[in-house]
């Protein structure tokens, strides 16, 4: 099992006080080297839910377990090292550091794992995404798809068991959105990598042999998808 | 790619205003530098110099303006002790004086107006000054002129010998075989007819003595007019001693039979400014010797016996120690403004940045992390700033040493002064300091709400 989800349930305060439920799932998993695709409205809860995985947020309650390991149970400094080391994420506006050139984009992606940043793979890594010409540019410098295939390098380059997707090609022109979806799924079935990858496109989303509805398996008690997150 | 080279990114990407957070620390440390050093070369003036010599004797009056006349040639002598005074000083005995030096002063040149002291050749036999080790520190005396033409003698041997400081040489451009004139102290500016003869050249020593020219006391009193009266001197004698001696009373006769002519000028009408006194034997010995010869001479009326070391200490005290105290403070404060000035820049630039730190953190940097990212950056802009600050320092003092050199203030640009040690672990305390406002930013950032803005 390379992904375990169980009665997880997350909510955001209101300014009022109040709260916001988003979350309220009771189970999903994902096997080893799975890909799959997770549709949903905009709203529905779908970043939320990348965030709850990747330890970025705390769920309010349950379980999330990856690599058998039960990671939303570990100390937040754990949890910081275990996401750098097991999880690469993918963003839908690239989130690349504009001071940094790729390969150094690459390279801060392994800085927060254990053991010593490797320049070679980093190269291979921006090789394999045909951006060897482009090693010393600046994000500021590469089109939008580039600045997506360095961000894929980047995901890739602390060989995560799980890779998380927030829309992938949905900033990117439509002459590279398959070429990015291509790279992603290449190197995740190379390497036996977990994808999960939200979309709201059909296009992307039937290319999947799993496709998954969030709204349904994800039941939160009041919310709507005009007001969750 | 480690903590620093991520600091040096963000540092590098705001370069402008880090290149001008640094400047305003390496503008406050450098000032701090120069205020260290110069602070180094005033003790070393006053105190070290100070070292020279265990007692000084002299009049009865200031003991401070004793020591600073004689040691420092700053003022006016006051009146002078017979030379009887000196001679029976050094010949009597159980008093454990090593050396007794006379000196004699209220002469200038009449180039560039530096002060006259006659002496003896046993001056340049003592050291000038100790280090703070302890180690004594001896005149070099260049005897053969720069062309190699003249070969003097080195020390005041001969009457009419001068040997000169290394000041003294520069600014007036002498060397050995330099005839020179004085000028009478008095205010009338009479200019003496006698003229002295370079025969050695002080090495620079830092102290007063680079600034002096140095003459035989018996050349001293040979000059036309600087010879006390006869009449005067006997009067002074007896005044000063009770009786007369027997050298005054043949100088009383031969003055009676016809005057004494241009030889020696009788021990009578010979006088010293002060005597410079070492004291032999081991530190209580001293001790003790120092204070029964000051308490013998102190609970006199006609002369007194100081130590030079205290003197110059507590006039350091009282009146050097406030205005470097005021100094430092006030270069203090303006390091601390330039790490306000830091701590501003990095506080301004957390907005912008404040991203960036989000998806350092989505990709795992922890939250002490991006703390310590932010605190290395104002480390960098600290420590970058304070080095700048010691080399601007540095080549400020060296650029300013030739013009220090002219006060006779001997000016090494590389020596560092101990309390700039203090200022680096200073500066990182700083830095850390400034940066944790803008560090603890950074640490409380919320990733998932800022990667979602």
């Amino acid at each position: 099992m390379s992904l375990l989800l169980e009665n997880i349930s997350k909510s955001y305060r209101e300014p009022d006080g109040g709260s916001l439920p988003v979350l309220e799932i009771e189970r999903f998993e994902m096997a080893r080297g799975e890909q799959m695709a997770l549709v949903g409205a905009s709203g529905g809860g779908k970043t939320t839910l990348l965030n709850v995985i990747s330890g970025i947020t705390s769920p309010d309650s349950g379980r999330v377990v990856i690599d058998d390991t039960l990671v939303s149970e570990m100390p937040e400094a754990v949890r910081d090292r275990f996401r750098a080391e097991r999880i690469g994420f993918v963003y839908q506006t690239f989130n690349l550091l504009p001071a940094f050139t790729a390969l150094e984009n690459v390279l801060l992606g392994m800085s927060f794992a254990r053991g010593r940043v490797d320049r070679q793979r980093a190269l291979e890594l921006l090789e394999s995404v045909g951006l060897t010409h482009r090693l010393n540019h600046r994000p500021g410098q590469l089109s939008v798809g580039e600045q997506q295939r360095v961000a894929v390098a980047r995901a890739l380059s602390n060989r995560p068991s799980l890779l998380l997707a927030d829309e992938p090609t949905a900033n990117v022109d439509l002459a590279n959105q398959q070429t990015i979806l291509d790279l992603i799924r290449t190197a995740c079935t190379a390497d036996s990598v977990a994808l999960l990858l939200v979309t709201h496109s059909g296009e992307v989303a039937e290319q999947f042999d799993r496709v998954e509805r969030l709204d349904e398996f994800n039941t939160p008690a009041t919310v709507t998808p005009e007001t969750s997150r | 790619m480690n903590l620093w080279a991520i600091a040096i990114k963000s540092v590098r990407q705001r370069a402008l205003a880090s290149a001008l957070t640094s400047l305003s620390v390496a503008l406050g440390v450098m000032l701090m530098v120069v205020v260290l050093v110069a602070n180094g070369m005033v003790e070393r003036m006053f105190v070290q110099t100070a070292t020279g010599y265990d007692l000084i004797v002299g009049p009865k009056g200031s003991q401070l303006e004793l020591v600073l006349t004689s040691i420092y040639r700053i003022g006016v002598a006051g009146e002078p002790l017979p030379y009887r005074f000196y001679r029976e000083l050094t010949s009597a005995k159980n008093n454990r004086i090593s050396d007794a030096v006379p000196i004699t002063m209220g002469d200038v040149t009449q180039q560039g107006g530096f002060p006259i002291v006659g002496t003896t050749p046993a001056y340049f036999a003592l050291p000038y000054m100790h280090e703070s080790d302890g180690t004594p520190k001896r005149f070099r005396i260049r005897t053969r002129s720069l062309d190699g033409q003249h070969s003097g003698e080195g020390l005041i041997r001969n009457p009419f010998d001068a040997t000169i400081g290394a000041v003294v040489a520069r600014q007036n451009g002498w060397d050995v075989g330099t005839k020179l004139k004085l000028v009478h102290g008095g205010s009338d500016g009479h200019v003496h007819d006698e003229e002295f003869t370079v025969s050695g050249v002080l090495e620079a020593t830092g102290t007063p003595n680079d600034r002096t020219v140095f003459v035989h006391v018996d050349g001293f009193y040979m000059i036309s007019g600087h010879e006390k009266p006869l009449s005067e001197a006997v009067a002074r004698e007896l005044e000063f001693f009770g009786n007369i001696s027997e050298e005054s009373q043949k100088a009383i006769e031969a003055e009676t039979a016809g005057g004494h002519g241009h030889g020696p000028v009788p021990e009578a009408q010979k006088e010293v400014t002060a005597i410079l006194v070492n004291i032999q034997g081991d530190v209580g010995e001293k001790v003790l010797a120092e204070s029964r010869l000051m308490s013998g001479l102190n609970e006199g009326v006609q002369a007194q016996a100081v130590k030079p070391i205290v003197q110059i200490d507590r006039m350091m005290q009282t009146l050097v120690g406030p205005i470097r105290t005021l100094l430092m403070g006030l270069t203090s404060l303006i390091i601390a403004v330039s790490g306000i000035g830091i701590f501003v820049s990095i506080y301004n630039s957390m907005a912008d940045r404040k991203k960036e730190i989000a998806i350092m953190r989505a990709l795992g940097a922890r939250r002490q992390t991006v703390l310590t990212v932010i605190l290395a950056e104002s480390t960098l802009l600290c420590v970058v700033g304070g080095l700048g600050g010691f080399v601007l320092a540095h080549l400020l003092i060296l650029a300013c040493s030739p013009i220090v050199a002219g006060y006779g203030l001997v000016v090494d640009p590389w020596t560092f002064a101990w309390g700039e040690l203090v200022l680096l672990p200073v500066l990182v305390a700083l830095a850390s300091l400034v940066g944790f406002v803008p560090g603890m930013t950074a640490y409380r950032t919320d990733v998932a709400q800022t990667l979602s803005d």
